[in-house]
Formats: C-alpha cells, sequence, structure tokens
C-alpha cells in the first residue's frame, strides 16, 4: 500500500497534465479564430476533474501516511520497498525503491499533510486563474518529486527528487510566464540550485568511491569503517567523511537557500502564493535539513564539516532576519523569515541534534505554510497588493485569517504553548548545549535571530492589519474574507501551528531521552560524545529563558516603533541610512554575483565565439586556407572584433598545456 | 532466420530502396509522393529487421555476433568482415530508429529534387549501419567516409544560404583527419599483415607504433566528436542544413568519433591511450566550459544547441578515457541518449522553423500562448538535454561523470561545471522562445503540432522516459562487451607497467 503514498500524486498530476494539454490546445486554437482571444475565467467541468484528482490523490496520500506512521514510527517496523532496478554499471547498483523509516514517517506527515491543505486553499485561491489544472498538475507533480526524495533508499534517488521538486518549484516560480521577473526567477532558482547540485554530484562520487555503494544501509553499516581513511580530491588528501559530506552539504545549501546560495528563495515569491507556502515554505527548501539528519551516520564522522554546517546555518539565521527586518513585501518577509527558521534547523544539525532540526522542520513546516497562506488570503483580500505600505487597518474585515496569522505568528516567535516554543527552544538550548565555540556562537546568532523573528513578525501584523488603511478606496471596499476553501486548510494548519509541538515534543528530544530514541529506532544517528541533545535540558536557567526574553524585546520594540511611535521607522531609516540601504539592499549579493559571475559568463561567451572561434580557430583554419582564394576583408573584419578576446585566448591554451602537464604528471 | 545474413540485409535495405527510387519516373508531384512513401517504408521496414538485433542479441558473450566473413581481396588478406557486440549494436539500432523520424520530418519542408534529397538519406543510412557494424579496417574506413558524402551533398543541395561555405568547411576538417586515419591503417597492415578489426586488436603494437597510430586516428576522430579546437565546422554545418541533416548529424555522425575511440584507440593502443588521455581530458573539458559559455551567447538556435551538443560530447570523450566501467558505459549511454535528445531538439526547431522561416532566437518568444503542447515537447527535451533524473541524459551523464571521478578528480570536478552551465543555456533558450508576452504578429497565428509532428516526436519521448527510468534494458547489452574492453586495456597498460619495473631494476 505505501507505493500509492508516492505514485497517487503522480498518477493525479499525469491526468491534470492531460486535462491542461487538452484544454490548452483547444484554447489556442479558439485564439486564431478569435482575434480579441477571449479567456474563461470561471470553472469549467475540466478544471473541477482537475481540482478533484489531485485533490483526492494528495488526501489519499496522506491517509496512507498516517497509517504508515502509526506502523512504522510508533509501531516500530521500518520497511524497504524495492520496486525494480535503475541503474546497474559495474558494482554501481542502484534501484527504484522506497525505504520507509521513522525519519520518513515524519516528512510524510509534514509533506502529504502541508500539500493536501495546499491542494484545497488553491482551489480558491486561484479561481480566477485560467490555468487551474495546469496549476493543480504541477502541484502533484512536485509532491511526488518530494516524496520520491524522501522515500529514497539511495543517494541517486535521492539526487531524483531533488532534481525533481527543482524541475516543479522551477515550473511553478515561473507559472505566470507572461511575466519576464517570473520566468527570470524561475531560471534562477533552478540555476543556484544547480550550484548546489554540482557540489552534491561530487558528493554522491566520493561515497560511491568509499562505500562502493550509494545505497543508504551499506552506506550506514561501514560509515566507522571508512572514518578513518583518506580520500585524494583536487590533489590534497582529506579525511574521507569529511570532504564528503562537505561536498554533499553544498548540495543542501543549495536546496535549503543557505548563506550564499540564498538569493534564489526571496525571487522564488513571484511563482503564486500556494506554492510559496508549499515548496519555499514548508516542503522543498527543508530537503537540506533532511538530507543532513538523513546522512547522520556519515556527518556524525565529519567534526569539521558539522562546525562549518553549523556556522553556515548560525550565520544564516542571523543573516536573513536582519532583511526580514526591513522588507515591505509581506511575501518577501516571510521567505527571508523561512531562510532564517532554515539556518536554526541546520545549526541544531550541526551541533548533532538531528532531531531538534527535524522538530523544527515540522513544527515550521505548519506555521510557516499557515502564514504564508494567510498572506495569500490577504493579497487575495486587498486586490493582489503584497507591499504591506499599502496595507493596513483590516484585521476586522477579515476576521478569521487575522486569526490565523496571530496564531502562525505567535507560534513562530515562539510564545510558551505554541509549536514553535518546544522546537526553536530545544534548538537553541541544543547550541549552547554542544559547550563549543561554534556552538555558542549558534546559541548567540540564534537568540539575535529570535529577536529579529520577533520584531519582524510583529511588524507585519501591524502593518497588514492595523493601524489607518493606506490603500485606496476602492480596494478598501472590495477587502473581504476568503472564502471557506481556503479557511478550512488555515484552520487545519492553525492547529497544528498550536499543538504539533506539544503533541510531538517527546519523540524529538524535549522530553524523555529514552523515548526518543525509541521514537527514531536507529534512523538517526549519533555519536558517542555528541551529546548537545541529551545536555540540552541541563542547561542554566538564564539559557533557557533568553529565547523568551529574545522574543518579549523583539516584540517591544515592534510596538514601539509600529505602534506607539510610527514616525521611528523613517527616522532611524535615515539616521542610519548606510546600513538601512545595506540591509534593505539584501547586503548586496544579487550584485555582486551579477557582476562576478553572470555578466562576465556572457561576456566571455561572447568573447571567445567570436574571437576564438572566430578569429583565432577559423581564421587559422580552415578560413585561413581558403582565404588565400577567397576575398580577405571579412577575415579582416573577424580579426578586430577585440584584443582582450586574443589575450584571453592565448592564456586559456597556456592553461590547457598547463592543466594537461599536471593532469599527466599526477596520472 | 537465424542463419540470415541479418546485418548485411539491415545494412544494405536502404541502399536497395534507394535504387527502387532511381526508377521513380514522371509528374514532379507524383514523384514526390511516391519518393517519400519508398523512403519511409524503406527505412521503417530497415527499422523492424534491425530490431532482430536486439532480440536475439547475446548479452552473455563479448564476442562478435551477428558475424558474417567473405573474401573480398583474399590475396590482400582483406575481407568484407561484419559482425556487432554490445558495444556497437546499439549504435546501428540509433541509426535505424532515427532514419524513418528524419523521413518523417522532411515530409513538408523538402519540396525540391525530393527523390534525391529521399536517396541521399537511405545512402547515407546504409553508410552509418555499415560503419558501426564493420569488422575490417578497409571497410570501415569506405563506410566512414562514406557517410560525408551524402552528408555533404545534403547539406550543400538542400542548405540554407550559406551552405556551400559550410559543406567545405564539414570537408576540409574531416579530409585532414581522414588521411591520416588512412595512413595509419594502412601501417597496421604493414605491421599486422591484416585489416581484420578483431586480429589488430589482439595484436598487441608496440609502444612507439601506438604513438603514431593513436595520433592519427585521433585526427580523424577529434573532428567527427567534434573535440575542441576542431569543432568549428559543427555550428556551420548545422544552421546551414535541412532540419533532418541536423538530426542525423548530431544524432548519428557525431557517434562516429566515439565510437571509433571505443573500436579502435583503446583496445588497439592502449598504451598510447594512457598516454593521451590528459590530453583528451584537457580537450574535453575545454569543450565542455568553452562551447558552454559560447552557446549562452548565441542568437542562433541552431547554432546554441550545436554548441551544446559539442560540450555534450565532450562528456562522451572523457568517459571513453576513463578506462573503467562506468566511465566507459556512460559514455556509451551518453553517446545514444545524446543522439535521441539532440536529434529531438533539432526537431523542436525544425518545427518553427518551418513555420516562421527564421532560426534567430530574437524573432520569437510567447510561443507558449498559441503552442501549449510544442511548448510541453520542448521542455522534455530540455530538461533531458539538462540531464535531469529520470531521463536518458542523466544516466550517461552520472556514469560517466562517476568514471570520471574514480580516475581524476579534478576532470570530474571540471566536467561537473556542466551542470550549471548546461541548465544556463538550455533555460535561457526555452524562456527566450517559449515563455513571454506573445507580441509579435507574425506568431500570433502559429499553428501548435500538427499530428505528423506529433508522431515525429512520440516515439523519442518514449525512447528518452526509457532511457531516464530502466536503462538497464540498454545496459545490459553492453555489459560484457565493456567489461572485456576495460580489462583488455588494463591487462595490456598493466603488463607494460611491470615491463618498465623490471627494466628499472
Amino acid at each position: 500500500m505505501y507505493p500509492l503514498i508516492v505514485f497517487l500524486p503522480l498518477i493525479a498530476a499525469a491526468i491534470a497534465g492531460t486535462i491542461t494539454l487538452v484544454g490548452a490546445m483547444s484554447t489556442a486554437k479558439d485564439a486564431l479564430h478569435d482575434a480579441h482571444g477571449h479567456h474563461h475565467h470561471g470553472v469549467s467541468s475540466a478544471d473541477r476533474v482537475a481540482q478533484l484528482v489531485t485533490v483526492c490523490g494528495v488526501v489519499i496520500s496522506f491517509i496512507i501516511s498516517i497509517f504508515a506512521f502509526v506502523d512504522v514510527a510508533l509501531g516500530g517496523n521500518p520497511v524497504t520497498i524495492e520496486l525494480f532496478t535503475w541503474i546497474t554499471s559495474g558494482n554501481f547498483d542502484v534501484s527504484w525503491a522506497l525505504r520507509i523509516d521513522t525519519l520518513t514517517c515524519v516528512m510524510l506527515i509534514v509533506v502529504t499533510g502541508v500539500s493536501s491543505m495546499v491542494h484545497i486553499y488553491s482551489i480558491g485561491y486561484m479561481s480566477h486563474d485560467p490555468d487551474k489544472p495546469r496549476f493543480m498538475a504541477y502541484l502533484s507533480l512536485f509532491t511526488f518529486a518530494m516524496l520520491m526524495l524522501i522515500t529514497a533508499d539511495n543517494l541517486i534517488q535521492l539526487f531524483f527528487g531533488w532534481e525533481g521538486v527543482g524541475l516543479a518549484s522551477y515550473l511553478l516560480i515561473g507559472f505566470w510566464y507572461s511575466k519576464p521577473s517570473a520566468s527570470a526567477a524561475a531560471i534562477k532558482a533552478f540555476l543556484v540550485n544547480r550550484v548546489g547540485d554540482f557540489g552534491f554530484a561530487l558528493g554522491i562520487f566520493a561515497v560511491y568511491v568509499l562505500f562502493d555503494s550509494v545505497q543508504f544501509d551499506v552506506i550506514f553499516g561501514n560509515a566507522e569503517e571508512v572514518a578513518g581513511t583518506t580520500l585524494m580530491f583536487l590533489g590534497h588528501e582529506f579525511s574521507a567523511l569529511e570532504i564528503t559530506c562537505f561536498l554533499l552539504f553544498i548540495g543542501a545549501m543549495g536546496k535549503s537557500a543557505q548563506l550564499g546560495l540564498h538569493t534564489w528563495l526571496p525571487d522564488a515569491m513571484e511563482g503564486p502564493t500556494p506554492v510559496s507556502a508549499l515548496i519555499h515554505a514548508a516542503t522543498m527548501v527543508t530537503a537540506g535539513v533532511f538530507m543532513v539528519a538523513r546522512l547522520s551516520p556519515i556527518f556524525e564522522y565529519a567534526e569539521t564539516t558539522l562546525m562549518i554546517v553549523t556556522i553556515v546555518g548560525a550565520s544564516t539565521a542571523f543573516f536573513a532576519a536582519t532583511i526580514g527586518c526591513v522588507q515591505n513585501d509581506i511575501k518577501r518577509v516571510i521567505a527571508y523569515s523561512t531562510c532564517s527558521q532554515l539556518g536554526y534547523m541546520f545549526f541544531a544539525c550541526g551541533v548533532s541534534a538531528y532531531s531538534a532540526g527535524v522538530f523544527h522542520l515540522m513544527t515550521h513546516g505548519f506555521f510557516k505554510a499557515l502564514l504564508f497562506l494567510g498572506a495569500g488570503s490577504v493579497i487575495h483580500a486587498m486586490s493582489d497588493e503584497q507591499d504591506m505600505r499599502k496595507m493596513g487597518g483590516i484585521w476586522k474585515m477579515v476576521p478569521l485569517t487575522f486569526g490565523v496569522m496571530m496564531i502562525g505568528t505567535l507560534a513562530i516567535t515562539g510564545v510558551p504553548g505554541l509549536a514553535g516554543f518546544y522546537s526553536k527552544d530545544l534548538v537553541i538550548e541544543s547550541a549552547y548545549a554542544a559547550h563549543t565555540n561554534v556552538g555558542l556562537y549558534a546559541f548567540w546568532a540564534g537568540i539575535l535571530a529570535a529577536l529579529m523573528t520577533s520584531f519582524y513578525s510583529w511588524r507585519l501584523i501591524f502593518m497588514t492589519f492595523f493601524g489607518a488603511p493606506r490603500a485606496d478606496e476602492r480596494t478598501m471596499a472590495h477587502v473581504h474574507e476568503s472564502p471557506a476553501v481556503m479557511t478550512a486548510p488555515l484552520l487545519f494548519l492553525a492547529v497544528g501551528a498550536i499543538f504539533a509541538g506539544w503533541f510531538a515534543k517527546d519523540w524529538f528530544g524535549g522530553g524523555n531521552y529514552e523515548e526518543m530514541l525509541n521514537f527514531w529506532n536507529g534512523a538517526i544517528f549519533m555519536a558517542e560524545g555528541h551529546t548537545a541533545l541529551e545536555s540540552a535540558h541541563h542547561v542554566p536557567g538564564w539559557v533557557k529563558l533568553a529565547p523568551f526574553v529574545a522574543m518579549i524585546t523583539g516584540f517591544a520594540i515592534a510596538v514601539v516603533m509600529y505602534k506607539l511611535v510610527p514616525s521611528l521607522p523613517r527616522t532611524l531609516a535615515n539616521t542610519f541610512n548606510g546600513l538601512y540601504r545595506f540591509v534593505l539592499n539584501k547586503w548586496y549579493f544579487d550584485e555582486l554575483y551579477d557582476k562576478i559571475f553572470v555578466k562576465p559568463a556572457f561576456a566571455l561567451g561572447y568573447g571567445l565565439w567570436k574571437s576564438g572561434d572566430g578569429a583565432i580557430i577559423d581564421g587559422c583554419g580552415p578560413d585561413g586556407v581558403a582565404a588565400a582564394c577567397r576575398n580577405i576583408a571579412r577575415r579582416v573584419s573577424a580579426i578586430q572584433s577585440g584584443f582582450v578576446y586574443h589575450y584571453a585566448f592565448a592564456m586559456l591554451i597556456g592553461i590547457a598545456a598547463l592543466v594537461s602537464y599536471t593532469i599527466w604528471k599526477m596520472g | 532466420m537465424s542463419d540470415w545474413p541479418i546485418l548485411s540485409i539491415v545494412t544494405f535495405l536502404p541502399l536497395l530502396g534507394a535504387v527502387l527510387l532511381l526508377f521513380i519516373n514522371g509528374e514532379e508531384a507524383n514523384v514526390a509522393r511516391n519518393s517519400r512513401g519508398v523512403a519511409l517504408w524503406t527505412s521503417v521496414f530497415t527499422f523492424l529487421v534491425s530490431l532482430m538485433l536486439w532480440v536475439n542479441f547475446d548479452k552473455t558473450t563479448a564476442d562478435f555476433q551477428f558475424v558474417e566473413q567473405a573474401d573480398w581481396m583474399p590475396g590482400l588478406n582483406i575481407s568484407y568482415h561484419m559482425g556487432v557486440d554490445g558495444i556497437s549494436v546499439l549504435f546501428v539500432l540509433l541509426a535505424t530508429f532515427l532514419t524513418p523520424i528524419c523521413i518523417l520530418s522532411a515530409w513538408e519542408a523538402i519540396q525540391k529534387r525530393v527523390k534525391e534529397y529521399m536517396i541521399a538519406f537511405l545512402v547515407l543510412e546504409t553508410m552509418m549501419i555499415g560503419m558501426f557494424s564493420s569488422l575490417d579496417g578497409l571497410l570501415f574506413y569506405l563506410f566512414f567516409e562514406g557517410v560525408l558524402i551524402p552528408m555533404f551533398i545534403i547539406i550543400g543541395v538542400w542548405g540554407g544560404q550559406r551552405r556551400v561555405y559550410a559543406a567545405f568547411k564539414l570537408f576540409l576538417y574531416t579530409l585532414l583527419g581522414s588521411v591520416l586515419m588512412l595512413v595509419a591503417l594502412l601501417a597496421m597492415y604493414f605491421e599486422a599483415g591484416t585489416t581484420d578489426i578483431p586480429t589488430l586488436m589482439a595484436y598487441g603494437f608496440d609502444y612507439n607504433m601506438q604513438l603514431w597510430l593513436w595520433l592519427a586516428f585521433f585526427a580523424s576522430f577529434a573532428v567527427k566528436v567534434p573535440m575542441w579546437p576542431v569543432h568549428t565546422w559543427l555550428p556551420d554545418a548545422h544552421v546551414e542544413a535541412p532540419t533532418a541533416g541536423s538530426v542525423i548529424l548530431a544524432g548519428v555522425l557525431l557517434k562516429m568519433g566515439g565510437y571509433g575511440f571505443l573500436r579502435f584507440s583503446l583496445p588497439m593502443m592502449p598504451l598510447a591511450s594512457e598516454t593521451f588521455a590528459p590530453l583528451i581530458f584537457t580537450l574535453s573539458i575545454v569543450a565542455i566550459i568553452y562551447t558552454s559559455l559560447v552557446a549562452l551567447a548565441q542568437q542562433d538556435m541552431k547554432k546554441l544547441i550545436a554548441y551544446s551538443s559539442v560540450a555534450h560530447m565532450g562528456i562522451v570523450t572523457i568517459g571513453a578515457f576513463t578506462f573503467n566501467q562506468h566511465g566507459i558505459e556512460g559514455s556509451i549511454f551518453q553517446m545514444l541518449s545524446h543522439g535521441v535528445v539532440s536529434g529531438a531538439l533539432f526537431l523542436c526547431v525544425g518545427v518553427v522553423y518551418d513555420r516562421i522561416h527564421t532560426r534567430e532566437i530574437d524573432a520569437y518568444g510567447g510561443l507558449v500562448h498559441r503552442m501549449p503542447s510544442y511548448a510541453l515537447i520542448f521542455m522534455f527535451f530540455t530538461m533531458a538535454s539538462v540531464g535531469l533524473p529520470g531521463t536518458g541524459g542523466f544516466v550517461g551523464e552520472i556514469l560517466t561523470l562517476l568514471g570520471a571521478f574514480e580516475a581524476n578528480t579534478w576532470v570530474a570536478f571540471f566536467a561537473a561545471t556542466g551542470l550549471i552551465l548546461g541548465a544556463a543555456y538550455a533555460l535561457y533558450l526555452y524562456r527566450r522562445i517559449i515563455f513571454g508576452a506573445l507580441t509579435k504578429d507574425n506568431l500570433k497565428s502559429i499553428l501548435d503540432l500538427s499530428p505528423r509532428e506529433w508522431l515525429l516526436f512520440a516515439p523519442l519521448v518514449i525512447v528518452v522516459v526509457w532511457m531516464g527510468v530502466y536503462p538497464v534494458s540498454f545496459l545490459d547489452i553492453m555489459h560484457v562487451s565493456v567489461e572485456n574492453l576495460v580489462n583488455q586495456v588494463e591487462t595490456a597498460q598493466a603488463a607494460a607497467a611491470s615491463a618498465a619495473q623490471l627494466a628499472v631494476n
């Protein structure tokens, strides 16, 4: 029955995809006959079928997942279901197989649960969009790929899901393909992720070289043995698992938008809001965290890499939070918030508190999806306005949306009793309890980020719902609560955001340590001496209190700046203009990357084409030979295409010779 | 049935069809119609017969199968020797699979000299199949060079505006390599007394001779692959060639070089191959990075895909020279999948070229609004080209890079940058053609895929998914032969190494 969890969404996607194609072909035909190209904005029966099929697919998948959770995680019956052989070559032997253990089950609940809600919500949210079936097909396709990712029993299948969710993300970010900004954001997301995948792929190769297999069971079983060995990589001798885990982690950084490879995530908000909730908050972006947790049996033997994970995670948590504090687009605030929260999950993994990281992944899945869908409901109410400066004073008009957004905010800021409180505090306490320098760094970064989290979350609430209305009258007259098909999923997620932490804390290390180990049943590995999670309960009182204080402080600052003294933000921005601009412009990462990667790539490509291929190779080769009996003028004009590239080309030849020589010498 | 000379039948059936075409005469429209029909049915029938090779292929042996041998020049020890093993049989199938698709794609695009066009294509098919199944050096050489003639004519007669320039460029490049290969073959003949390929494989030339032979073959194969820096004929040839010409050029002809390395260079000159592997790696890496960047800057759709082919073939040559099973199987698989995928991409270009008659990327934009099924198909093959797991492109790439990683991590490191760069130019191309608002007037009445075009793409889609989800069907066929090749190369290299060791001691 478990394969149905994965394949129902695929079947649903295929059906909805067919409906899309048939519909699009007839629309294209109609458009030919009708120059004005009238669009059907209503809901056709084909739309209904597509919605029904996809919703059913993923909801059934969710229900089976619950059974799986009860049987596998609570009952302690992990299973691996072998489907069929995929790739064989020598000892390289990979099968399509589903590995369902506790970690998978936790992810299954999050993925199918949130996905179900987003599917249902989308029926309402996309009701004015002509491309409903296509949207549903993409959502289900994404769900399938994500499920393949979390049920993978080997690294290659994980990579399949990994790239599959990348494809779905690309398609959904660029869903409104007529908008150039959406297409650009889609490509950016795909490419930045590919940079991560570059490292991921090399990491997989390293794993294979070390273990002679890419299957998790084999890898985990031999990790201890391999830990002592070394691996030659790029001419250096590295500790085998350190370099392997480091390369794999680069992949995780890309997918989970960690510092340096984060630039695609804010731009991904070009996609429809349900996409942001499902893919760019609750599920896909957490794949990196999942991967590190899944591979904990090898990461545990890579102390240095774990330190890097901690530092990157903590830095991201801090960095993204600073940007979140000054953004004005409601979705971008939440996007940076996501980036920051992912940082928490990573530094939890970095100090070996994997279950705390996964705990935060789960609770975050609920409250962040809630916040995003709530934001979608606000955007819907405000006639597609996303700028918070043009909102305000609407809480009475959208009481339900306001209510669930409040719950989401209380949960993310860590108000005692709600989901975020349990997981975030556990993460922060674990970082302290690691008793290492990087652990301490993560602890303080986490505290500061918690302060900012509280600040920007409340800022969002105040700017969106309170104060005098800043929208024009027509928009204000139109403000309305969303239909039930949208609010019902919000309520479901709100329940999760309230209770998930309290309900699940014992499983993830928030309670009895033995019970936690029992629950995980070996799906997560913690090496001897890595006691951060165990010691998290025995940290000093002030450490336990610190996140709470940070939260209150953040709240207080937000109240002062956006309730009591509304002129303060402007004054501050003017006083610290340089800093403000730096943060507002996202620390200038995009500009930097554009300057050092994007522009040079195009310029180099053009130059190599005209000078390298044109002037030099053809000039000295066939054209040169032919030139004697052909007109010379064309050659002259080709050579004039730029001297800089001649030098570049000569250098390239030199480098080629040098590299050849080096490889030859070393080989 | 098993006694039948299936290889010869598959090889010469198309030629028979071509001869048949010669006898079609009469009114021009009728001739065109009948020629198309005869050519299509001949190639379809050839494909069906070639499936016998697949069905009856014995996967447990590395020996040549379906062998036919007949005296040709007995006094000179040269014979008509045909046969396939796990390395070559799939290329034969690739050729027979793509030819009917090419013929069908030219159904409406070619309107003048249809009969001659079809003849050229069928002759080309014979040459390609013969080339992949020859077991005699001289026979191989004849087919290898023979392929050029119909291709030269297809580009020169039915090509675009600069067709003559492109055809001559192709000719100049390949000529130089061919002459050297012929010299090498002669040298081998005088040394070993035969041009029989299996005999030459077992002969064991001495190291110095291997070096010279290797370089001579390299000159020929490198042009065909094509490797940087002898690749500049390819973009021009593609741009000027008619759609079907591009499909077969990218689909099958580019594989001649890679196949040549595996059939001649590795088994016959294992020591020289080892010596020159760094050169191959370096040129391949340069090809991957350099041509990917150049592809990014292209404004002509066909040129862009042509440059992407050079980059993808860089992966192939790296794989061949890793001397391990992953690398070589990856290399073969990459050739097969690239054959199908790049062929399909050129067909995609052909679809819009037939309608708007320009290859300028800027002339397009927003096609998704009028051509949704085209957008879907194009997206599918773009993703396959990018190497998305689940498509054929992934399997070859991952195996090759894995083999490269085992051979030399630097090579894998640089080659893997293709993951990023490949996605960059492919998605950038797709975006400019398909996405955006539909603003250009001449595009507003553009028609989506016709049933004939669906028929072209359907088999290609199926094969690409098949190769991506269940590649074992293909890998199983090559395992034993590749293993044998790897052992052969390793044994030779190890023997030389221990001899050197002895000499030092």
